[in-house]
């Protein structure tokens, strides 16, 4: 489980979030909506351990670990992984490399990383170098097969489907909904019931458009509005009074009714 | 007839010339004196002393032989070991070929001057030995050839040159090791080396240096290619040294040679490296590439890089990065000299750190920051070289890994 409690932090001495609460049970994956500049990705970074983002009140605990202060190579290690939405170049570093890392470093050595990279149609790329010359779309799929290696246990991810194509935007949610264990179809000899209850991993995805909700079944819906956590609901009705009202009528209209 | 009594003058001469660049080198605290060491058959060759193998087997000395094509092993100033395992290469010590082979003199001191500096004159004056390796024209080889420069006696300074032919139409592959025994301190290398790439032959020499804190080190070399030829140079040095100062320069005389240097280097607190590249390009169609990948670690290190183009039609491009880790100095030396119109010449060059994102976004993986260091200078000091066998790709690899032991 992923706890949240009144976090405040600071980046470059300005604070960018404020009072955040935010639980996410195991199983459950959550979508983040909020206008440009609310603090999105900061939180997704906070939650990572990104040194430069200042946590200057409240806690964050992660399976019961006290983790507000941990470096971040120890989050990736007690199972936190993130996809990024515009991650560094690292040039001499092929991607297959990177994929062998991310697997390692959860003791997984023996994973099949061509396999892996086929399931996202990655595997021409895996000579290259870490994201050298990626389009958006390449770095999306690159981002999701290294979450695959990793396995994390919560899954932070970045808008992953902004700039993908059309046609690769079923693959990348699909292969979200796969790592979440969020798959929409019940498999031959479970029920869906049964899947949920077996449900263990935990998601948070930050969407603008929520296509992503068409193939991942989301349990909550979070809005950050000016570094506040302003509204938390059915994803589909946020997302559709933020289409009809905008971000300013729906998160006002919500704190009310509350 | 050539003349070595003539030569021998010419190098009197400039004994006491110092290099146009680099620190100068007080000759006359070393040894010149010819040290004995007993030839080693195969067997005696796999059963030297553990340390020593190591420190061969890091300069890229395979001791089995077994993807070598042959070897030519030099310990202080005698040659302890000499042979060609592939029919159309032939690996002969100079002193012998300069006795023994008329043909011979069409290449010694022939790209080289002898009157260079004081280090091509004790190169001649005082001549320990050094080896000619040449494939013969359509010789294809598989496997590379080895070559060992070992210092094993303290304050000796040891005087080489080597002459390396691909004849034309031929292919030819060597990795020389320049190494010192676990005990040396102090001791001098000068190497004379002289690369003859004929019509459409393919040359690759990759050299591996390993030196010791208080070595001095002055090669010199030369290379000309033909039409069609294609040369490869890969220096690399991960180890400390007291001095070393280079600038290997090749002349492309045929239509369409083409001559590519990658370097990687490493710089340990308290040496310095005076490094660069020099290409002509003379006739049209010529390429060049000079790559420099150099990192910083409390050293010096001068990473220089001259290509001049000559005439229209040429293309040529220089690449020098380097990363100050823990401080120490790097100086990158681009230059470029186009000559006439359609010249097409370009260098990028660039020093800097390891962005602390590149750091992070590793640690988000779960490597820790440590680990996340030297993995991005794994990557940074590894270049993709194209044309390179195997087993010398692999030599290169296990140089870089090796290096986070002197980097981190
Ligand atoms: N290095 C920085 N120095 C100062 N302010 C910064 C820095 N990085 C980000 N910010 C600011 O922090 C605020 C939150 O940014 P953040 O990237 O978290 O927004 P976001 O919600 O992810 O936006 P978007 O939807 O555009 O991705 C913005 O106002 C942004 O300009
Ligand atoms: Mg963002």
């Amino acid at each position: 489980m992923l706890l949240i409690e009144d976090l405040q932090v600071e980046l470059a001495g300005k604070t960018i979030l404020k009072h955040i609460d935010l639980e996410i049970k195991p199983g459950e994956t959550h979508v983040l909506f909020g206008p440009n500049g609310s603090g999105k990705t900061s939180l997704l970074m906070t939650i990572m351990g990104y040194p430069q983002y200042k946590v200057t009140g409240g806690k964050i605990e992660f399976k019961g670990v006290d983790i507000t202060h941990s470096p971040i190579d120890e989050r990736a290690r007690l199972g936190i992984g993130m996809s990024y939405q515009r991650p560094p170049t690292i040039h001499g570093l092929k991607t297959r490399q990177m994929v062998q890392i991310c697997a390692d470093t959860r003791g997984k050595q023996d994973v099949d990383v061509e396999q892996l990279a086929r399931k996202v149609y990655f595997a021409d790329f895996l000579e290259r170098d870490v994201n050298a010359g990626f389009s958006g779309g390449e770095i999306k799929r690159s981002e999701l097969l290294q979450l695959m290696a990793q396995d994390p246990d919560f899954m932070l991810f970045d808008e992953p489907e902004s700039g993908v194509d059309l046609e690769n935007i079923a693959l990348v949610g699909n292969t979200i909904a796969a790592l979440l264990q969020k798959e929409c179809m019940p498999s031959k000899n479970k029920s869906m019931l049964q899947m949920k209850r077996e449900r263990t991993k935990m998601g948070l995805i930050i969407t603008h458009t929520g296509y992503i909700l068409d193939y991942v079944t989301v349990d909550k819906g979070q809005v950050l509005y000016d570094g506040v956590l302003s509204c938390s609901s059915n994803p589909r009705e946020i997302l559709r009074c933020i289409s009809e009202m905008g971000y300013e009528e729906c998160v006002r209209c919500t704190i009310e009714n509350n | 007839m050539y003349d070595r009594e003539q030569l021998r003058e010419q190098a009197k001469k400039a004994l006491g010339k110092a290099a146009a660049i680099g620190p100068d080198v007080n000759l006359d605290e070393f040894e010149k004196a010819p040290v004995d060491h007993k030839y080693l058959d195969d067997n005696e060759l796999r059963s030297l002393p553990e340390d020593e193998q190591k420190r061969l087997i890091m300069a890229g000395l395979d001791l089995t032989e077994k993807e070598r094509g042959g070897t030519y092993f030099q310990k202080d100033t005698a040659v302890i070991h000499c042979k060609s395992k592939q029919a159309g290469v032939e690996v002969i010590p100079i002193k012998k070929a300069l006795q023994e082979l008329d043909w011979i003199r069409d290449y010694y001191w022939k790209l080289v001057s002898v009157d260079t500096d004081k280090y091509t004159a004790a190169a001649e004056l005082d001549l320990h030995d050094g080896y000619v390796i040449r494939s013969l024209p359509g010789a294809k080889t598989v496997y590379p050839i080895q070559a060992c420069l070992y210092l094993d006696k303290e304050g000796l300074q040891q005087n080489v040159h080597n002459i390396i032919i691909a004849e034309e139409d031929s292919e030819l592959h060597i990795i020389t090791g320049c190494s010192t025994s676990p005990h040396l301190k102090k001791a001098a290398h000068v190497g004379i080396s002289e690369f003859y790439v004929k019509k459409n032959a393919k040359l690759s020499f990759t050299m591996i240096h390993n030196w010791a804190e208080d070595m001095q080190v002055r090669p010199r070399s030369v290379a000309q290619v033909e039409e069609g030829g294609l040369f490869l140079n890969n220096y690399i040095c991960m180890k400390p040294v007291k001095s070393l100062q280079m600038y290997p320069t090749t002349h492309l005389i045929g239509n369409d040679a083409v001559a590519r240097f990658y370097s990687i280097i490493v710089g340990s607190p308290g040496s310095e490296y005076d490094v660069g590249g020099r290409i002509f390009l003379k006739k049209p169609g010529n390429r060049a590439e000079i790559v420099a990948r150099t990192i910083s670690n409390g050293g010096k290190i001068i990473a220089r890089g001259d290509l001049i183009g000559e005439v229209a039609e040429i293309k040529a491009h220089l690449e020098c990065k380097g990363l100050i880790l823990n401080g120490g100095v790097i100086h990158a030396i681009p230059e470029l000299r186009g000559y006439v119109d359609g010249v097409e010449m370009s260098h990028e060059a660039a020093v800097g750190k390891i962005a602390q994102e590149e750091i992070t976004y590793l640690m988000s993986r779960g490597l820790t920051e440590d680990e996340a260091t030297s993995t991005i200078v794994r990557g940074f000091l590894s270049v993709d070289i194209p044309g390179l066998p195997a087993q010398l790709k692999s030599e290169i690899d296990r140089a870089v890994a090796a290096s986070d032991e002197t980097v981190m």
